[in-house]
């Protein structure tokens, strides 16, 4: 354990000092800071959802990073599966919500959905290496970066997937609300409270990942309207279509 | 809409093309080089200027199809007219730039506004003659090749045939011909069956300068692969796998992201090619695939700081490098061709690597840090430690000021510099 803290070089300066000085300071600490940087990326990825296409690297980069981290989680046996009785959500298939990621298709949307990360974090700080959710998360584990990536880059979803953005913001705001009050305020630390408003916890996130293209995310103007917004953009969206082809023959 | 997308010498180096976020694609020109005065050579000026790209509307998708010029590639010269291809995230267009120095005058059946003259007032017969006019240049656009990429073009390279080009996308490579723009051939295809297993994207792709059957693509996880087009029609087996070892010591959760390959370049004589990744430049031997043969640090200062740069997507820049072009002696380095690299960084610096004598050197392209026509001061990042005098902190760069694009004229010590929104002329001193 000592060793690995020692090795990973990811974090910068003042929190290196601090992993050096004392070795059993350091385990904590790097999985907190673990944990923010798996958030930060989790995160990353939601803000997909805007009118020019997303960038394929960039999520792919990503994505592979939340993999990464997800890995080695559950190796330390830190991935927790989610508490069943908790929240009344049964899959234990799904560690982390594919809608979150952008651009879910629309099969992933209608499936269930498990918010859960959220819990292992305060999971952790009780005991660490609970061996008895290692099984289960190992066989979870494999599915979970599938699921993950499910999503991510689905570039050739038809325009329902619009319909289903409101959707996916009201299941990150589930599971955000599921996430110990400490880490919340870390990720929203930008951000007032009132971060289930979909317009505060927006702006809150563009200004923190300095997003050049999160301008058309403005003009989803609130979680009640945007519903019916999207859906008048699909039909005058294919009145554009049609008019265009008439246009053009 | 100003900010600067790519930039790119022509072959003779005589004019200077740059796209920007707008669409637009502006070309300067050198001037000819006035006799009298030895110390300069000529100074580029616009030449022309003209809209390449308009926003679009993918009505499948709904989504917005940016103009944003992502690269130029200029064609040789054949004729009196200039050609370039250039392209947005989903078209190539052929761009054809000619220059209109005479107009016909004397017509019979028109005045000279263009109105037509009543025939039956015509009493005598004249042959129109050309007089000299003010010089035009003007633009137009040959050829439109679209509705081949599904995703975002990231690449286009002209083959040494010069007939026919490859333009790269994030998973796919498609093989065009000049003259034909409903057909196309896709050559690279690296598209998963089902998307959820996609780890990998195509970063970059060009052709080999010399052999037309050779091309190379770059990936985000730091390989480069070598094709030949005569091995199969679809080259998803790649004949070469440059690719080296990752350094254990230096590992982190970032370590995929530093190694993504954003500019692949080959050297002029094509025994050589260059990639660039987040922290570095490096030089392959096309006959050693294991690892590179040189390795030049751009700036290894940010290391430490990669987890703000990721939290800021900095981490995701795109810098891109060149080789230069020259071959003569020059003080201070060693200019033959292929023997200097030359790429950006942050707060407006670019670098140069000298590959034969081991130096480097950081510049500055800035205003308010140099005046015109004075010699460039070299800089210096130091860690976060001890600051010398002269010295910038790491922590006082500009993350928002980056070179991403440079270019080097093919025969002269002359480069082009692109900041944010700014292009930036610099050429060596002269004695």
């Amino acid at each position: 354990m000592f060793v690995r803290g020692l090795k990973r070089k990811c974090f910068d300066g003042e929190e290196d000092i601090e992993g050096t000085l004392a070795g059993i300071k350091a385990i904590p600490s790097y999985n907190l800071q673990r944990q923010s940087l798996l958030d930060m990326s989790l995160v990353k990825l939601q803000l997909c959802h805007m009118l020019v296409e997303p960038n394929l690297c960039r999520s792919v980069l990503i994505a592979n990073t939340v993999r990464q981290i997800q890995e080695e989680m559950t190796q330390d046996g830190t991935w927790q599966m989610i508490n069943t009785q908790s929240t009344g959500q049964a899959s234990l298939d799904r560690l982390v919500s594919t809608d979150i990621l952008c651009r879910s298709s629309r099969e992933q949307a209608e499936e269930k959905l498990v918010p859960n990360y959220g819990t292992f974090n305060k999971d952790f700080e009780g005991d660490q290496g609970q061996d008895s959710s290692e099984t289960m998360s190992t066989a979870s584990s494999v599915q979970a970066p599938r699921n993950l990536q499910g999503s991510v880059w689905e570039m050739e979803n038809p325009q329902e997937n619009k319909g289903n953005f409101q959707k996916s913001l009201d299941q990150i705001f589930e599971t955000l609300e599921n996430k110990s009050p400490n880490s919340v305020e870390d990720l929203f630390s930008e951000v007032d409270n009132s971060y289930y408003d979909l317009d505060t916890m927006l702006t809150g996130m563009m200004s923190n990942t300095k997003m050049g293209h999160c301008d058309g995310l403005e003009t989803f103007s609130s979680p009640t309207s945007t519903a019916s917004n999207s859906n008048c953009k699909s039909d005058l969206n294919e009145l554009d279509h049609i008019v265009e082809i008439l246009v053009e023959s | 809409a100003d900010i600067i997308s790519t930039v790119e010498f022509n072959h003779s180096g005589e004019l200077l093309a740059t796209g920007d976020k707008g669409g637009r694609v502006v070309i300067f020109q050198q001037e000819q080089e006035n006799k009298t005065q030895s110390h300069s050579r000529g100074e580029y000026n616009v030449y022309s200027t003209f809209q390449s790209h308009e926003p679009e509307f993918d009505y499948l998708k709904s989504l917005e199809i940016e103009e944003k010029i992502n690269k130029i590639r200029w064609l040789p010269q054949k004729n009196a007219a200039q050609f370039l291809l250039s392209t947005n995230d989903k078209t190539i267009k052929l761009w054809k730039i000619s220059e209109r120095d005479k107009r016909p005058e004397g017509y019979n059946l028109k005045e000279e506004d263009g109105r037509y003259r009543d025939p039956t007032t015509v009493t005598t017969l004249r042959v129109p003659v050309f007089r000299p006019m003010d010089l035009m240049v003007e633009a137009s656009p040959r050829r439109i090749f679209a509705n081949a990429h599904t995703y975002h073009i990231n690449s286009i390279s002209i083959n040494s045939d010069y007939e026919t080009y490859l333009s790269a996308d994030d998973l796919r490579i498609n093989l065009w011909h000049l003259e034909i723009t409903d057909r196309s051939f896709n050559i690279v295809d690296i598209k998963p069956a089902n998307m959820e297993e996609l780890t990998e994207v195509i970063t970059a792709a060009e052709f080999h300068p010399n052999s037309c059957s050779t091309f190379v693509y770059s990936s985000s996880k730091g390989t480069i692969r070598l094709c030949d087009m005569r091995a199969s029609a679809l080259c998803d087996r790649h004949s070469k796998l440059f690719e080296e070892p990752e350094d254990p010591s230096n590992r982190s959760f970032f370590s995929e992201i530093i190694s993504s390959i954003s500019d692949v370049k080959f050297s002029h004589s094509g025994r050589y090619m260059m990639t660039r990744d987040y922290l570095s430049v490096k030089i392959w031997d096309l006959n050693m695939e294991n690892r590179p043969v040189e390795t030049y640090q751009v700036h290894e200062y940010l290391r430490s700081k990669l987890c703000s740069l990721y939290e800021n997507d900095c981490i995701f820049d795109k810098f891109e490098c060149c080789w230069n072009g020259l071959d003569r002696q020059v003080e201070f380095f060693s200019v033959f061709h292929g023997s200097i690299v030359m790429t950006g960084s942050y707060n407006n610096f670019f670098r140069m690597f000298d590959r034969n004598s081991k130096r480097d050197v950081t510049l500055e392209a800035s205003r308010e840090n140099n005046k015109p026509r004075t010699v460039l001061k070299p800089r210096k990042v130091c860690g976060s430690g001890k600051r010398k005098k002269d010295e910038i902190s790491v922590d006082s760069l500009d993350f928002n000021k980056k070179i991403l694009h440079t270019a080097w004229h093919p025969k002269e010590n002359i480069i082009a510099v692109a900041t944010t929104n700014n292009l930036y002329i610099f050429q060596d001193k002269m004695n």
